[in-house]
């Protein structure tokens, strides 16, 4: 286990442009790093990637191992997983992060079959022990308002997948040095048994939580599908996307896609609303990021109102109204002055 | 064609409450469930052999005795026949032991009939890893492709399957030789009403059980607790966060303090 030594980061690129996670990992990687005196990696995979390492190093990484073929053009298991395996027997790091993404996820598993070693899925903290060197991943426990350290004792690599927008990136220093080492690849085509044959990409989606700067989310508090619409009204009248909790989805309220939290995205608007929402982990870990969060809730111990930055005791169906009342004052306000 | 699809049985996480005074589990009304996302999975298999016009569907899962409550389940959605590998030895499992008991078991399975599709959930509800899948497939040296959202196109005399797989904003077309493993996110089909025939036939069906002497070539110490590579070191609440202000007050002035609050974000609103 001593021979095992240094920190990775698995960079995932699409279309030659690197993943926001993938960014926060080198950051949260050289916190790592440096506390274990070691150096921080990452390992970028792809075709014509390799200028891409700068970026890598820029974002803190001391070195970028790359893997620049034909072959990886678009993302498979089989190809990426070799590669990556290919590197880890080589060099043998102690820790290996990815991005809690699809692919990140699938990758990874797949390696920590073949390597025969712990993933922690969907970590939202990081720390290690230094006496022994353990990685100590926390994610949400099921069932409490829980969180539990998984530790990989006996083996390494040790892995874990961590949740986008959850670890922050380091601001990007283009004077930074580092090393960059190709690692050649003995792969066909042909050998392959899985192939991309398009990637469509859905323009129409309306709904990109990800990117809002105003969520306004609703939860099982607000009663019914109907006074549900409170929400919809108050996030049109300030232009913000709506969000929800998982009960909401379950119910039916808002599809899949508009899930915020552990099982749904994680989000880190400028504003985020949270009405109706009692503020269990699940849903905490996905928003607890935002800059701005205004609790509505009628239950004074609700534990929405821990991470809130502003709270309101009282009852959604008499204080959104108002809101939305008080909002069509002032967008319209706003709206005048910027047509005169 | 031969699926098999892995089942795990779950506690119902859309009923299990945590009560938030004293964030602890209210278990009382946690019945078990099958895995929603397996439901699916089993659900596009019999969608697969009805198109096929035949084929037959099995399903595994590991668990305890009562688990065969799920493969009754999935009788009921249509599957064909179960099969349940129950045993101390494999308690405790993590996701590496458990691909690793699992492929022990579709082992067995394939060599009475070869295996073509082997079929899970994108995610198991109680732990949220998504990670038996890929790691089965491994273990059995086939093809995961995993999110998928649609089997397009499934060629028997070729051996190729043709699928959507979800990726961020879109998704992929892939072909996929078989044999390979798929695992299935929820939009791929809706759950249909089971016919009474289905319904009789799961009421009376005793799936196969197996213990770990009934697997060949078994490594022990890859099994259960101890062949799991990760552990839980310690439980914790969150540190709290600074903790936000209350704002005090009839409701209007509360709303009105709020305003006052947000005005000098005035921009954000409406600008998107
Ligand atoms: C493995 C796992 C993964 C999960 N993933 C997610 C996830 O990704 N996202 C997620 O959100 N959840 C997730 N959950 C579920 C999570 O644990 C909670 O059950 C869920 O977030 C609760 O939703 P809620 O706040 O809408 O409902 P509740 O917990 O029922 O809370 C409703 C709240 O509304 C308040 N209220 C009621 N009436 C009013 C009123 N008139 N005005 C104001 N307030 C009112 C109540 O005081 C209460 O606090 C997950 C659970 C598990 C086990
Ligand atoms: N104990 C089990 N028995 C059968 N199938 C399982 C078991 N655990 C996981 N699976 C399968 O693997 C998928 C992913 O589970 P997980 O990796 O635990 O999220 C599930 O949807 C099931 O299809």
């Amino acid at each position: 286990m001593e021979e095992y030594r240094g920190v990775w980061v698995f960079i995932e690129q699409n279309d030659t442009k690197i993943e926001g996670v993938s960014l926060e990992l080198l950051g949260a990687g050289r916190k790592l790093a440096d506390k274990l005196e070691v150096p921080l990696s990452g390992v970028l995979i792809g075709c014509k990637i390799k200028e891409l390492s700068q970026e890598v190093i820029s974002y803190g990484a001391d070195q970028v191992y790359v893997v620049d073929h034909e072959v990886m053009k678009d993302y498979r298991t089989e190809s990426y997983m070799k590669a990556v395996i290919n590197l880890a027997e080589k060099y043998k790091p102690e820790i290996f992060l990815y991005g809690a993404t699809s692919n990140g996820k699938d990758l990874a598993s797949a390696v920590a079959t073949d390597l025969s070693t712990g993933l922690t899925a969907d970590t939202t903290m990081l720390d290690v022990e230094l006496e022994k060197r353990l990685l100590e991943a926390s994610r949400p426990a099921f069932g409490g308002n829980i969180m539990a350290t998984i530790l990989c004792k006996k083996h390494r690599p040790q892995m874990a997948t961590v949740r986008p927008k959850v670890m922050k990136a380091l601001e990007p220093d283009s004077s930074r040095q580092g090393k960059v080492i190709e690692e050649p690849i003995m792969l066909k085509e042909e050998e392959m048994r899985t192939k991309v044959l398009k990637i469509v990409k859905d323009v129409t989606k309306k709904v990109n939580l990800a990117d809002a700067h105003v969520v306004v989310s609703g939860g099982k508090g607000m009663g019914d599908v109907q006074n549900f619409q409170l929400i919809h009204e108050l996030a049109e009248t300030i232009g913000a996307t709506v969000g929800g909790t998982r009960d909401v989805v379950e119910a039916g309220w808002l599809p899949h896609e508009q899930q915020v939290g552990q099982t749904g995205e994680t989000i880190t608007p400028k504003i985020y609303f949270a009405i109706g929402i009692s503020g269990a982990i699940q849903h905490v870990v996905g928003m607890k990021n935002s800059e701005f969060i205004v609790a509505i809730n009628k239950d004074p111990d609700a534990p929405i109102f821990d991470v809130a930055t502003y709270g309101i005791v009282g009852d959604a169906m008499e204080i959104v109204p108002k809101l939305i009342e008080e909002f069509k004052e002032i967008c319209k306000k706003g709206g005048e002055e910027t047509n005169v | 064609m031969h699926i098999v699809v892995c089942v795990k049985q779950v506690p119902d996480t859309k009923i299990i409450k945590i009560n938030p005074k004293t964030n602890t589990l209210d278990r009382r009304s946690a019945p078990a469930i099958l895995n929603p996302y397996d439901a699916h999975a089993v659900q596009e298999a019999v969608k697969i052999k009805k198109e096929l016009g035949k084929g037959t569907i099995s399903v595994l899962s590991m668990g305890p005795p009562q688990a065969t409550a799920v493969i009754k389940k999935s009788i009921e959605i249509g599957a064909d026949r179960g099969f349940l590998i129950s045993d101390r030895a494999f308690a405790g499992a993590d996701t590496l032991a458990t691909s690793y008991a699992l492929s022990k078991a579709l082992g067995r399975i394939s060599k009475e009939m070869p295996v073509d599709l082997i079929m899970c959930g994108k995610h198991a509800i109680d732990g949220d890893t998504g990670q038996v899948g890929p790691g089965i497939a491994r273990r059995l040296d086939i093809p995961p492709v995993t999110n998928v959202i649609e089997v397009s196109e499934l060629n028997e005399s070729e051996n190729k399957v043709l699928l959507k797989r979800k990726i961020m904003n879109g998704y992929e077309l892939i072909q996929a030789q078989i044999p390979c493993l798929l695992t299935v996110e929820k939009d791929i089909n809706s759950i249909e009403y089971a016919p009474m025939s289905n319904m009789i036939k799961a009421a009376r069906y005793e799936p196969v059980i197996w213990s770990v002497n009934d697997l060949e070539d078994v490594d022990r110490t890859q099994l259960g607790l101890k062949g799991s590579p990760t552990i839980v070191g310690k439980m914790f609440t969150p540190p709290k966060p600074e903790g936000g202000k209350r704002l005090e007050g009839t409701p209007e002035e509360q709303v009105k303090q709020l305003m006052g609050l947000l005005s000098d974000k005035k921009e954000l609103f409406l600008s998107q």
